[in-house]
């Protein structure tokens, strides 16, 4: 894609350029160059001098068995929080988009949890089953079910999990929403000609229409849990019971900041830097895809 | 049409409005437990279960947070977030904007490279590349300082993507004219590709601006001054240490509050932050 008509010049737009590239040189290209050298040292203890190490610290990591379950942790924790807000997401779409009219205003009242940031969502979920004074893990309580997610590993991670699907589900809600009503209303009729039920429609017709939204959602829903949860778990868990919630980002962050292994957390951040590299790949091949449509 | 046998009637039509009713009170849930909590006095949450209707308290709770807070009166900490949220979304706006222009409407040696540069930007979010890019803005001497919460977050080539997608759609005949006219490049910027670019402007200041809002991660490592605290990372900063009890009403109240602008802005703007959304995503 070019354009025909061009202005003369190659000063002026050096200089329309020269804000974003200054910014982009300085906080982005030079720290992720940093983050690729800096995997290649060990740095003493004292911070004065490093001792160039090559992949010693890929070879560390990828042997440690922390970093080995934290990646387990990440794909058990993204897996869950895609399929519980795509799930409710879509549940919700169907029912909506089943509405001759009104569906705009369930819309409204889905959207804006959107808004809410993760780590207020992950205070939200806290306060609510907090151990002492939550309300519901009070009930629970009654309940004869005794929650604790400061301890028990599995609560903890189904709480993470819960929060940061929570405010995802307006986002899903609204694209499967659009998704389903770009559908042609004939050609559901008249599969309903034929006798076709709800249930029998919507295997054969409607979820093969909507395959193209789905998998779109199903990449930038990886995206976000990957990257984007890391309030959740650092207000509600702060990675644990043990490592129990750790997820990659938050692993980054622990041994980078509160463990100052520069080197290890570097070398942690270029792994990343591939995974979402990878990803990113994955969503562009679906663009060009979604383009011949 | 809308209408047709697909659609069902009676019963059917009841059960998908109690279905929806009911999903949109399960997604309300927290946030009206957090208004609750707001509202009543610190016994009645410690005492379990607490209230599910609201209290007396509103005024003593809220007022208690925007004057003292916790560790920085909340007032403060709401304008730290102001501040970042639209310093993100206007400088993103402007040098995506002058670069997009550059790109789009401009041969010059480098063309490309400059592209790709910045596209590969797409590609890599903050979170991974955090212990060099605090290392920049702490030799910098920015931590604790606006240009350090907004710098290194508008380092991002979304928007600058999104403006060149839309100048290719505007017509060529429209640059023609102008350069016929004689009219300089940067006139018809301002004149004629600016005030075409209005509605997308304004869908990408809802997103940016929301997204600015609800950082955390960044602010959390080179906000160490509590006046400095933006008010979605300031509200863990607001929990005790170890074993004392947390002042819940204050918390809750705070967490209100730091929910209230960006809410705001999706509801009273809806249309453009649809908008918005689906383009950010193309």
């Amino acid at each position: 894609m070019e354009k025909r008509v061009t202005f003369k010049g190659w000063l002026l737009p050096m200089l329309l350029l020269l804000p974003q590239v200054i910014i982009t040189a300085v906080f982005f290209f030079y720290p992720a160059g940093q983050a690729v050298w800096q995997s290649l040292f060990i740095p003493d203890p004292f911070g004065l001098s490093s001792r160039f190490v090559g992949l010693g610290n890929f070879e560390y990591l990828l042997g440690d068995p922390y970093y080995r379950a934290s990646f387990v942790t990440t794909a058990v924790f993204s897996g869950l929080v895609t399929l519980v807000s795509m799930g409710v997401a879509l549940y919700l779409a169907v029912l909506a988009d089943r509405l001759i009219k009104g569906s705009g205003t369930y819309r409204a009242l889905l959207i804006w949890p959107y808004a809410v940031a993760p780590a207020v969502a992950g205070v939200l979920w806290m306060f609510m089953f907090n151990t002492r004074v939550g309300v519901v893990a009070w009930y629970l309580g009654l309940l004869g079910y005794d929650w604790n997610h400061v301890l028990n590993e599995g609560e903890a991670m189904g709480l993470v999990v819960v929060a940061s699907a929570w405010g995802r589900i307006s986002y899903n809600f609204l694209f499967f929403l659009a998704g389903l009503q770009a559908i042609p209303r004939s050609v559901i009729e008249a599969a309903a000609i034929d006798g076709a039920r709800f249930w029998t429609r919507f295997r054969t017709i409607v979820w093969p229409l909507l395959s193209p939204t789905t998998f779109f959602l199903l990449v930038v829903n990886v995206v976000y849990a990957f990257f984007e949860t890391f309030g959740v778990i650092h207000t509600i868990t702060s990675g644990g019971p043990q490592q129990a919630t750790t997820i990659l980002v938050y692993k980054v962050f622990k041994d980078g900041f509160v463990g100052q292994d520069l080197g290890g957390s570097a070398a942690q951040s270029v792994i990343l830097l591939v995974l979402v590299g990878l990803l990113t790949v994955v969503q562009f091949k679906f663009i060009e895809r979604r383009v011949h449509y | 049409m809308r209408d047709g046998m697909v659609e069902n009637r009676g019963a059917g039509h009841w059960f998908t409005h109690i279905g929806l009713t009911i999903g949109v009170l399960v997604i309300f849930f927290p946030i009206w437990l957090a208004f609750v909590a707001s509202t009543v006095s610190q016994p009645e949450i410690v005492s379990p279960p607490m209230p599910l209707l609201p209290g007396d308290q509103f005024f003593e709770n809220y007022r208690k947070a925007l004057v003292s807070g916790v560790n920085a009166p909340v007032a403060l900490m709401l304008a730290n977030s102001l501040v970042m949220a639209v310093g993100i979304a206007v400088g993103k706006i402007v040098i995506s904007l002058l670069s997009a222009f550059a790109i789009v409407y401009f041969r010059f040696p480098g063309r490309r490279l400059f592209f790709w540069l910045i596209f590969l930007t797409l590609m890599l979010p903050v979170e991974v590349r955090i212990v060099p890019t605090y290392e920049v803005v702490a030799s910098f001497g920015m931590l604790n300082s606006y240009s350090g919460l907004i710098f290194p977050l508008i380092a991002s080539a979304t928007a600058t993507f999104l403006f060149r997608q839309f100048f290719m759609t505007v017509p060529d005949e429209l640059a023609e004219a102008a350069r016929v006219d004689g009219a300089r490049p940067m006139r018809f910027f301002w004149d004629i590709l600016l005030p075409m670019s209005r509605t997308n402007i304004a869908a990408l200041f809802v997103i940016l601006f929301i997204y600015g809002w609800n950082q955390y991660l960044w602010p959390l490592l080179i906000t160490t001054d509590p006046s400095m605290n933006t008010i979605v990372m300031g509200i863990k900063q607001m929990f005790p240490s170890g074993d004392d009890v947390a002042d819940w009403p204050v918390i809750m109240a705070t967490s209100i509050l730091a929910m209230l602008p960006p809410v705001i802005v999706v509801v009273s703007m809806q249309k453009l932050f649809i908008r918005g959304l689906v383009d950010s995503e193309k």
